[in-house]
């Protein structure tokens, strides 16, 4: 194992073959359970780079500020596609939370996934020792994960301070940011499994800067005409905007199961494609 | 034969532009997303379908519809946005990575005739977005008035006021060159994006907020942008304003020929 | 190949190219180069050697004029670096130790935004790049992107490159480190014919096989400081013997056999693995080790090279 590799593998009585019954019956590639290497290995990576970790919060703080300040004396109030009136600063406050939990998990996924890829060339020296593919995608995405709460909470804790959060429901809001980014966490990997250069990755860039902007993020769904309404409904930030929103107002009913099940589906599929290209990638 | 690449080019920052030229020639497909279409998605979205919603609302700022309000702000900040795009990883790329720079050095080129050819390129690539830009917002009828056209050598300049510090810093940074970029991106660029006046007027910011607005050059950008395109403009304020900016390109000219003297010549 | 490499140059064969008297360079506390002398001439093929971290690379980087020397004198061509740079480096090529290529541009561009560095016209810069394709065996590959190409590959571009404007000294930085045999081969030859057609060629190596192969003269380097000078044969001559004989044993601790065959050369060098006894005659002197009874696990006779030189002159081996 390599330096870049982090720590070797800790002798906590996990071998190699001690791979879970339920990980095995996985219709993923080999593991051998130990994704939690990878994590203590970004971990150690990250020890130094608090200002790092600090900066995927204060992004979606200072949108909200802005927008809450200025837009909000310029727009007053919004009506919401459940009909509902409220300040623009509370409109928009569970939409910047849900397109944070995005981005953060994009950004996780694609950007620092290849260049370990390619050039730090991590992924090889991991695939060297026991883990296996499905301990580097489970891993990584994991780890996004973990980043992601943790903007997420922060984030909330601002929101409440600043009086724009209405509902206890809202902390449901969190486990609901962890989902939206599990879901573009494991899409984002399979994605960046099949980038070839820097350039691709403009391709993400077109992919979630229209997601940001057009998800219903700043305005009801209904500032929109018909056609584009119905497009719009089908993308999944969409559904994570929808859902974060339902819960920060307190205007939860079982149509949210909708949400939750698309954002599921999308991330089992992404951590499904992933492994399985890690493997084609790294094993072959 | 001999006497070959004895003879000193005139002007010898010119085979520097070439270089950088050549590679935008080589990725301006790929690049175009980055280049063009983003700040065109923010003008639908903020421009065309928020704008609907603030004139719905409230009339617009302070008379003046929504769309003709924010996209000249917008404009401003896309030159700001493309400006430092060009002018931070591509100097690092060429002082560690691929060491264009180096390349360049070991021939009759100097260290000056290196940042003003590259300086150069990002001026014409940032016009060139400027200038797209402009043509993209009037099929919104974004633009009140031709004056629109006189921004745009002041919008480069924006832009510019912020390239040419983006070089000094860049060839400053040597360890920990993601964390400085992060910090430059996130903790600068977000932040003045927000807050200059590109969505709202400053004067809306709380008091303490306002004199860090007038500082920084976006604001100076998005007022005079504004002031051109909105077709009345107040000539005295826009020669302050674009007088501030010409200051603080060649201020910080000095300083990156500073930072890339003591980087490049060691 | 006459296209490539320099034209004839009618100046005398003793025309000094570089002239270096006490140079030095500091960076902070740390002193690269040490004051040394060097005279390199037209036409010759003139090597630093020394490991890693013996100022070697600083001094080609003050050679090349793109970096100002700390003290003392330097003189390229007879003009100095610091007021006419740009004329000096007009007359060099470049070859430094890691590949500066522009991955984002095809190879022939590589060699043609370059050519237009030195104020070559665009016409001029095709013809040359084919030519130079050519001669560094990359015709085929002329439109193909910098990056996947081999280790020796780039290399060979980079030459190509750093000889765009037929340069009358070619400095080249460690220019095989990192390429496998065969790549280097390839790479040998070129440079052969670049020196045979008049280019003055500096190089550095920390490779002794490529000293002895290339280099007319060299100095060896140590700590900043020049510690021999003379044609390769010279130095092996008046620092080593004709064969050098290698004893390996079964025991970690050398000094009882190194006690056991004193006197068997005109040396006996110790080394953490092995022995090395210096003598003209390598088989005569293995024989006499058998006669005093020393039994090694093996023993090989071989011919002194430069690492039995710079092992004489600071008591290290060059690659550890």
């Amino acid at each position: 194992m390599t330096s870049g590799a982090g720590r070797p593998a800790p002798s906590t009585g996990t071998t190699p073959r001690a791979v879970s019954v339920v990980a095995r019956a996985l219709p993923v590639p080999a593991g051998a359970g130990m994704a939690r290497i990878l994590v203590e290995r970004n971990v150690l990576a990250f020890r130094r780079g608090w200002v790092l970790l600090l900066s995927g919060f204060v992004e979606p703080v200072f949108y909200l500020f802005s927008l809450g300040i200025g837009l909000g004396a310029l727009l007053q109030t919004v009506t919401t596609d459940a009909g509902e009136q409220v300040p623009y600063a509370v409109f928009v406050a569970p939409a910047l939370l849900a397109a944070s939990a995005m981005n953060g998990a994009i950004f996780d996924s694609t950007f620092n996934v290849f260049f370990k890829l390619k050039f730090a060339r991590l992924y090889d020296s991991v695939l060297a020792t026991p883990l296996g593919p499905r301990d580097v995608a489970v891993g990584e995405i994991t780890w996004a994960l973990m980043r992601g709460t943790l903007y997420s909470t922060a984030f909330l804790l601002v929101a409440a301070a600043a009086g724009v959060v209405t509902s206890w429901w809202a902390l449901l809001a969190l486990p609901g940011a962890v989902l939206i980014g599990f879901a573009f966490a494991a899409v984002g990997m399979w994605a960046t499994t099949y980038m070839r250069s820097w350039t691709d990755f403009d391709y993400v860039t077109l992919a979630i800067q229209p997601l940001f902007l057009f998800s219903a993020t700043f305005y009801p769904l209904a500032a929109y005409p018909d056609a584009v309404r119905a497009v719009v409904a089908w993308t999944p930030l969409y559904h994570g905007v929808a859902l974060e929103r339902a819960l920060m107002l307190g205007d939860v009913g079982p149509g949210l199961l909708v949400h939750v099940a698309y954002l599921v589906v999308m991330g089992l599929v992404g951590v499904l494609g992933a492994a399985r290209r890690i493997e084609r990638l790294l094993l072959s | 034969m001999a006497t070959v690449g004895r003879g000193m080019p005139s002007a010898r920052w010119a085979p520097a532009f070439e270089m950088w030229w050549l590679l935008y020639l080589r990725t301006w497909k790929g690049n175009l997303i980055s280049r063009f279409l983003l700040p065109v998605l923010f003008l639908v979205s903020m421009g065309v379908v928020l704008g609907d919603l603030v004139d719905e609302r409230t009339g617009g700022v302070g008379g003046v519809p929504y769309l003709q309000f924010v996209v000249p702000g917008i404009l401003a900040a896309q030159a700001m946005w493309s400006a430092m795009s060009e002018s931070t990883y591509s100097v690092t790329g060429a002082i560690r990575w691929n060491m264009g720079y180096h390349a360049m050095l070991a021939t009759p080129l100097g260290v000056g005739d290196v940042l003003l050819g590259h300086l150069l390129y990002v001026t014409v690539s940032v016009s060139m977005a400027t200038v797209v830009f402009v043509l993209v917002g009037a099929l919104f009828g974004a633009w009140v008035s031709w004056w629109v056209v006189a921004a745009v050598p002041v919008v480069v300049l924006t832009g510019m006021a912020f390239s040419v510090p983006c070089f000094a810093l860049s060839a400053m940074l040597r360890d920990n060159v993601e964390l400085g970029y992060t910090v430059l991106f996130r903790f600068v660029m977000t932040p003045l994006f927000l807050f200059s006046g590109t969505f709202f007027p400053v004067d809306q910011l709380p008091a303490v907020l306002q004199p860090v607005a007038w500082v920084t050059p976006l604001w100076h950008g998005v007022e005079v942008s504004r002031d051109l395109a909105l077709g009345a403009p107040d000539w005295g304020a826009v020669a302050l304003h674009t007088a501030y900016l010409v200051l603080l390109v060649m201020l910080s000219s000095v300083w990156a020929l500073r930072a890339f003297r003591r980087r490049l010549v060691v | 190949m006459g296209t490539v490499g320099a034209a004839a140059y009618s100046a005398g064969v003793d025309e000094a190219l570089v002239e270096a008297r006490g140079l030095r360079k500091e960076f902070g506390d740390f002193t690269a180069v040490d004051g040394i002398d060097v005279t390199v001439h037209r036409g010759e093929a003139f090597g630093f050697l020394g490991p890693n971290g013996a100022g070697k690379s600083s001094t080609m980087r003050m050679v090349a004029a793109v970096s100002p020397p700390s003290g003392g004198t330097l003189r390229l061509f007879g003009l100095d670096p610091a007021t006419d740079g740009p004329s000096i480096r007009a007359r060099l090529g470049v070859v430094p130790q890691r590949d500066t290529l522009d991955e984002e541009l095809t190879v022939a561009e590589n060699i043609r935004i370059y050519g237009r560095y030195f104020g070559l016209s665009r016409a001029e810069v095709r013809r040359r790049a084919a030519e130079l394709l050519d001669f560094a065996q990359l015709s085929e590959r002329a439109d193909s992107r910098v990056e996947p190409l081999s280790g020796g590959m780039k290399r060979r571009l980079t030459i190509a490159r750093s000889l765009v404007n037929n340069p009358e000294m070619l400095l080249l930085d460690e220019p095989t480190t990192g390429l496998d045999p065969q790549a280097r081969h390839v790479l040998w030859d070129r440079l052969f014919r670049l020196k045979r057609s008049g280019v003055t060629l500096v190089l550095t190596t920390h490779y002794m096989d490529e000293a002895e192969q290339l280099c007319d003269r060299l100095v060896v380097m140590d700590h900043g400081a020049i510690v021999a000078e003379g044609s390769p044969r010279e130095l092996i001559q008046r620092h080593a013997t004709r064969e050098v004989l290698e004893l390996r044993f079964v025991e970690d601790d050398l000094s009882g056999h190194a006690a056991a065959v004193d006197g068997v050369g005109e040396r006996v060098e110790v080394l953490p693995d092995r022995l090395l006894v210096y003598a003209a005659d390598g088989d005569e002197a293995a024989a006499e080790v058998h006669r005093r009874g020393v039994r090694p696990l093996s023993s090989l006779v071989r011919r002194a090279t430069l690492e039995d030189v710079f092992l004489h002159l600071t008591g290290r081996t060059l690659v550890d």
